[in-house]
């Protein structure tokens, strides 16, 4: 990467000058994401610890693997790798098994990363597809494997019971994260004979909302507190390494999408449906930290946008009639393998020139 | 309620279950006629009209001829036979009728005229019961559609990606169809998030 960059260093008179690099860029992003995963830890013990560091161990030896029997210059202090297997890691529960995370990272690595050309090149998101393949391959541990807090519950240690439910029920609805309640919740109330919307009560309500905002709940590493991967977020709009056209678009999109359908199914509150599908989940990370990938996102802001939109309300149709219960990672993947194809029909049109698709044509 | 229904094989058959992606049909002209995104338009465009025109005329000899003469079994045989004659009549009528028409689709129908997607639609329409269901016609006839479309979305997606990787300093021994291949992993990989959908 120095080499080429000497080579198309071409100056003339005075140039601002800045620091910024891939290495710059890549180190901010982990930095950004400290205080979120340093909550996690704080919340679920010493497990995410080792698997965090193995998964990025794992990332760089690959990395520095592939690059050593392939010749080329080894470029793991560039951060790309470090960040890659940081990402593996916080897209998978905190109990799960620390081989899991170590095989995606290797996955995202050198199938998804160095297999297409390395750093620049890549059409999909390591880390996402990682977890696309961990998912498919081991299905039970990514979607059992979470924190349990005080008996099986693993939503919040401070949510109590407030809602007439018979302890029972309650419990059984509290030993899912969030997402699957939605999608569990409706049998375990049958079996109980309970209204099926008393369901929306408990999951949208103010103290569920605030346990999420907070991040007084289970899921994976790195999706715990909204707050703080929003604290990041802003870290990261203010060192300008992400623009926000992607993660205002996305989120807002899920957010209208669940506004209207919570409208049609008839909730009294929307709002409170829209706010909980914008809180849970990855959906924040996702947005943020993965979906902004300038790699595997488009390049103007009007590409962006409809990027963003797309990532919207694909997870929202994920989630909501999809057979998984959280739609990030694929509603990203699916934005990845379209960016092509945005960039080339957002093209800026070119001045002077008529239409700026015409002339690549033949 | 009808319509919901047609509504439900056209969404699951381009998402849930792409003839690409999920079903890994039709592969030859998906790797083939991938590398430019205007070639892979045109291609798209004559799979959705031959799976359509399939869907409905294999439907018709299946019910009308195939059953009443006990010779479901010669099912394979007969569909490859009728779906190629049909595509080569069709071809030559654009060919004459509408050379516009013929310049934009008719090189890609030879290609097609015994690819396992078409015929996978066309077995799939039986299989699926539409034979003895009500309006079976017309649900073979959207669901070849359907087909059709979710075939044109991989093409696309796919030729879009492959312009990009022409730029990419890939390894010698990848260029070409292997890292294709692997792009079309990642991809069906991606469209796992629509298995088990419920619309």
């Amino acid at each position: 990467m120095d080499e080429n960059k000497k080579n198309i260093f071409v100056s003339s008179a005075p140039h601002i000058r800045t620091g910024e690099s891939v290495r710059t860029m890549m180190w901010t992003v982990v930095l950004a994401l400290v205080p979120s995963t340093g909550y996690s830890i704080y919340l679920f013990g010493i497990n995410p610890v080792i698997i965090i560091a193995s998964s990025i161990a794992a990332a760089a030896a690959a990395e520095a693997v592939y690059q050593l029997i392939m010749k080329k210059p080894v470029s793991i202090t560039d951060g790309s790798a470090v960040l890659a297997g940081f990402l593996v890691a916080l897209n998978v529960p905190p109990e799960s098994p620390v081989w899991m995370p170590v095989i995606g990272s290797f996955f995202a690595i050198i199938i998804v990363k160095q297999l297409f050309g390395g750093l620049g090149f890549n059409i999909f998101n390591p880390a996402l597809s990682a977890r696309a393949f961990l998912m498919a391959s081991w299905p039970m541990h990514m979607t059992t494997k979470w924190h349990k807090f005080m008996g099986l519950n693993v939503i919040s240690p401070e949510l109590e019971n407030r809602f007439d439910l018979p302890p029972a029920v309650f419990d059984a609805i509290t030993q899912a994260t969030p997402l699957t309640v939605l999608k569990e919740a409706p049998k375990i109330l049958q079996e109980y004979n309970i209204d099926l919307n008393r369901i929306y009560d408990v999951v949208f309500s103010g103290d569920m909302l605030k346990a999420l905002f907070i991040g007084n709940r289970g899921g994976c590493i790195g999706e715990i507190s909204a707050m703080l991967l929003l604290l990041g977020g802003v870290f990261l709009l203010a060192r300008k390494v992400i623009t926000w056209h992607i993660p205002v678009s996305c989120i807002f999109t899920v957010g209208i999408f669940a506004y209207i359908y919570y409208s049609i199914l008839g909730y009294p509150d929307p709002a409170m449906g829209s706010i909980f599908h914008v809180l849970t989940g990855g959906l924040i990370l996702g947005a943020f930290f993965m979906a902004t990938d300038p790699v595997t996102s488009p390049v103007s802001g009007k590409g962006m946008i409809i990027f963003g939109a797309g990532c919207g309300a694909l997870i929202f149709i994920i989630r909501v009639w999809g057979g998984f219960p959280e739609g990030v990672c694929y509603g990203i993947l699916l934005m990845n393998a379209v960016t092509p194809l945005i960039d080339r029909y957002t093209k800026p049109k070119v001045f002077g020139k008529k239409s700026s698709t015409k002339e690549k044509k033949g | 309620m009808e319509i919901k229904v047609l509504f439900t094989i056209l969404l699951t058959t381009i998402l849930i279950n792409n003839y690409v992606l999920s079903q890994i049909l039709g592969l030859c002209p998906f790797l083939g006629v991938s590398k430019k995104l205007d070639s892979a338009i045109g291609m798209g465009l004559a799979v959705i009209f031959v799976m359509t025109l399939a869907s409905f005329i294999t439907f018709i000899i299946y019910k009308y001829v195939l059953i009443p003469f006990n010779i479901e079994y010669l099912r394979t045989i007969t569909f490859i036979l009728v779906i190629a004659a049909l595509v080569q009549l069709v071809e030559m009528m654009i060919e004459k009728f509408s050379p516009a028409l013929y310049n934009a689709l008719g090189i890609f129908l030879p290609l097609i005229t015994t690819n396992c997607a078409v015929l996978g639609v066309a077995v799939l329409n039986i299989n699926s019961g539409f034979v003895t269901a009500d309006l079976g016609i017309l649900k073979s006839v959207v669901q070849g559609f359907g087909g059709g479309v979710g075939f044109t979305l991989a093409l696309l997606l796919m030729a879009g990606i492959r312009e990009r990787l022409e730029l990419a300093p890939i390894h010698k021994n990848l260029i070409g169809l292997p890292i294709t291949f692997i792009t079309a992993g990642l991809m069906a990989l991606a469209f796992l998030g629509f298995s088990g959908m419920k619309i």
